[in-house]
């Protein structure tokens, strides 16, 4: 139990003042290093004024670097709350699919993300919506890939507030009654974050991951050795966990959860893990993180080393049986059960007070690196293709840099202001919402990697019919508990009842009528617009020119046709 | 707007990015076949087979990732030694 225990006011929730003191100091210590990062591995005398600078942090960061960086970036503070809270409460298909889905996510990510460095580096690009832009010549294909991407990133980061939020709560902070007060702390943090994101730009994250990374192992490892040590092993604990799952649910007349999926859950586990996949690396964040490295192999020789991450994640969402056998009690300040606070109660109950501040410091600094990138990489979709693309097409790189600055800022009030203002459940709506949008500018982005067969209106229509069918979908799963729409990504494929993941059906759905429509659109000749890239650009690595060097040379070269 | 299509990497040969879509298949296939896992028993160390099977694949993936690394690159180097060692007119593939 937690050491000293001093009743609040508020009769809700005693503060655990040693804990909360640890996670303080290491907030504080992390906020200094953040401004400390504008200084790190600065430009000649440039200093942060470009997007290429604040935005990608000097596109230089080597492979230990990255290694950090998209660690933090991708294993999110959420994802560290919400797995082992749906292990917890409903087992293995909404939990434990995060494993093959972090494994399967790698191959793909090898595949695909060095041609988008490659042609990238050449041009310039900083976000997925510059490449589209370059690649189709579409204004509308553009556009749509940068709304796209900053919609769905906006209630991520809400989630690593909520992520934030449960540590708070389970330290003591927050009133059922005063609601400046529970909010108080988190504005606090989130004013700091932004203070920091806005000097350093993309530095102060891949800083402060190398610290929020290694405590957070720490933690793990620990928790993972010591608890089953002493609970008498895995055994007993998945015993219980199973039995839990098991019990029937008055609410549903249907068991509380899957311990090990049956037939009729085959299809929805797999899609589930291959449709996130594919999907995680359509984030703008994502991409912000690969295109940052300073190689185009950095990213693969990351592809190889980052699965240690996923096996961390894989014991951390186990943690959630653990609490299961630990008989864990995750309440929440009005009183209801609330599964997001299991991991954190689970090791404050379980470990000695200064432990446990570590373990929830880590998990509160891993939801300010994400929330850092993902507000840079919004910020730079909305300078790059809306700002500069449809307001002022001659914003100078200090302009760029300037825009991408302010925008930052507002992304995270906006952020801030949805988890205040609205209901937690509406951030998780829209993050899953978000994460079938999102992967259906998978088309667009993935086949203009490798061809320019698809006609640039035919995946703008793919893209329509993916978000209105996934939208619609969405909408119809009803929670069976609280009678609630958008009750879980899961639905049937239309005409049959194979339950899969609603993304992956819409992104059948895009791709079948991107296709149809680029045979149609062909056969009408309609223009397929200009293409600036080159096949050769595709595998450039950084000691070829970039695409300026090599103009400046060759003054009187002849544009270029689309090269397939 | 465009840039000369001068090559970056000479011609490829198709063994390696054969052996790597192989290798990489397999690392995304075999873990998302669940009817292969989906069972509690063997247990290891208390832990079901279907948990312990799937950490199993995240050191494999990586092994797999790994030696695509090693294949591709090799290969890649190959092919821009070719482009830059003479600055020929290859086709770029």
């Amino acid at each position: 139990m937690s050491g000293a225990a001093v009743p609040l006011a508020a009769p809700d929730r005693p503060i655990s003042w040693v804990p909360l003191t640890i996670v303080i100091i290491l907030f504080v210590l992390v906020a200094v290093l953040g401004f400390v990062a504008a200084r790190w591995r600065r430009g000649e005398g440039t200093g942060l004024h470009s997007l290429d600078e604040w935005g990608l942090g000097g596109r230089g960061f080597g492979t230990w670097v990255t290694w950090f960086l998209l660690g933090g970036d991708l294993y999110t503070a959420y994802t560290f709350v919400a797995v082992p809270a749906a292990m917890w409460a409903t087992g293995a298909v909404s939990g434990f699919f995060a494993v093959p889905y972090t494994i399967v996510l790698y191959p793909i990510v090898f595949l695909l993300m060095s041609r988008l460095w490659s042609v990238s580096h050449r041009h310039g690009f900083v976000t997925p919506a510059d490449f589209v832009g370059g690649r189709y010549g579409s204004r509308a294909l553009t556009l749509a890939v940068a709304v796209t991407g900053i919609v769905a990133t906006m209630p991520y980061i809400a989630l690593q507030l909520v992520g934030i939020k449960a540590v708070l709560t389970v330290l003591g902070l927050g009133s059922a009654e005063n609601v400046l007060l529970t909010d108080l702390p988190l504005i606090i943090a989130f004013v700091v974050l932004a203070a920091y994101t806005y000097t350093s730009g993309l530095r102060a994250p891949a800083l402060i991951a190398v610290v929020k990374d290694l405590l957070i192992y720490l933690a793990v490892i620990v928790a993972v050795i010591y608890l089953p040590i002493k609970f008498g092993g895995w055994g007993p604990i998945f015993d219980s966990a199973e039995a839990k799952l098991a019990a029937v649910n008055p609410a549903t007349g249907k068991p509380t959860g899957v311990f090990i999926p049956g037939a009729n859950s085959y299809s929805a586990y797999w899609t589930l893990a291959l449709g996130s996949a594919l999907a995680l690396f359509m984030y703008p964040h994502s991409i912000t993180g690969v295109l940052a490295t300073k190689s185009r192999n950095t990213i693969r020789k990351n592809a190889a080393v980052l699965p240690l991450y996923s096996l961390m994640l894989g014991f951390l969402a186990l943690l959630g049986y653990v609490a299961i056998f630990a008989g864990t009690n995750p309440v929440d300040l009005n009183g209801a059960v609330n599964p997001q606070l299991v991991v954190p109660q689970l090791f404050l109950d379980q470990f000695p007070a200064w432990f446990a501040g570590i373990a929830l410091a880590a998990i509160a600094i891993g939801a300010l690196v994400p929330a850092a990138i993902m507000s840079i990489a919004a910020a730079n979709l909305f300078t790059r293709n809306i700002y500069r693309d449809l307001i002022k097409p001659d914003a100078t790189p200090r302009q760029e840099a300037k825009v991408s600055k302010i925008a930052s800022l507002v992304v995270k009030f906006g952020a801030l202001i949805f988890v205040i203002a609205m209901d937690q459940s509406a951030a998780i709506n829209m993050q899953l919402l978000g994460g079938i949008w999102i992967l259906q500018t998978f088309p667009t982005i993935v086949a203009g990697l490798y061809t320019r067969w698809f006609h640039r209106w035919a995946l703008f229509g793919g893209w329509i019919a993916g978000i209105i069918y996934g939208t619609i979908a969405a909408y119809n799963v009803v929670n069976p508990v609280t009678k609630a729409y958008f009750g879980g990504s899961i639905a049937a494929i239309p005409g049959t009842d194979i339950q899969v993941y609603i993304a992956v059906v819409a992104f059948a759905i895009n791709l079948v009528v991107a296709t149809g429509l680029s045979l149609l659109f062909h056969a009408m000749k309609l223009p397929g617009g200009n293409d600036i890239t080159r096949s050769s650009d595709y595998g450039a690595d950084e000691n070829d020119p970039k695409v300026a060097q090599i103009e400046r040379e060759h003054p009187l070269a002849e544009p270029g046709a689309p090269t397939f | 707007m465009s840039s000369p299509d001068v090559p970056t990497r000479g011609p490829a040969r198709p063994g390696p990015y054969v052996a790597t879509g192989i290798l990489l298949a397999i690392a995304i296939v075999i873990p998302l076949y669940v009817p292969a896992y989906s069972v509690d028993e063997p247990r290891l160390a208390g832990m079901p087979f279907f948990y312990w099977y799937q950490m199993m694949w995240i050191p494999i993936t990586s092994a797999l990732v790994g030696i695509s690394y090693w294949l591709v690159g090799k290969e890649d180097r190959r092919r821009r030694e070719s482009v830059r060692g003479v600055t020929g007119d290859e086709e770029e593939r």
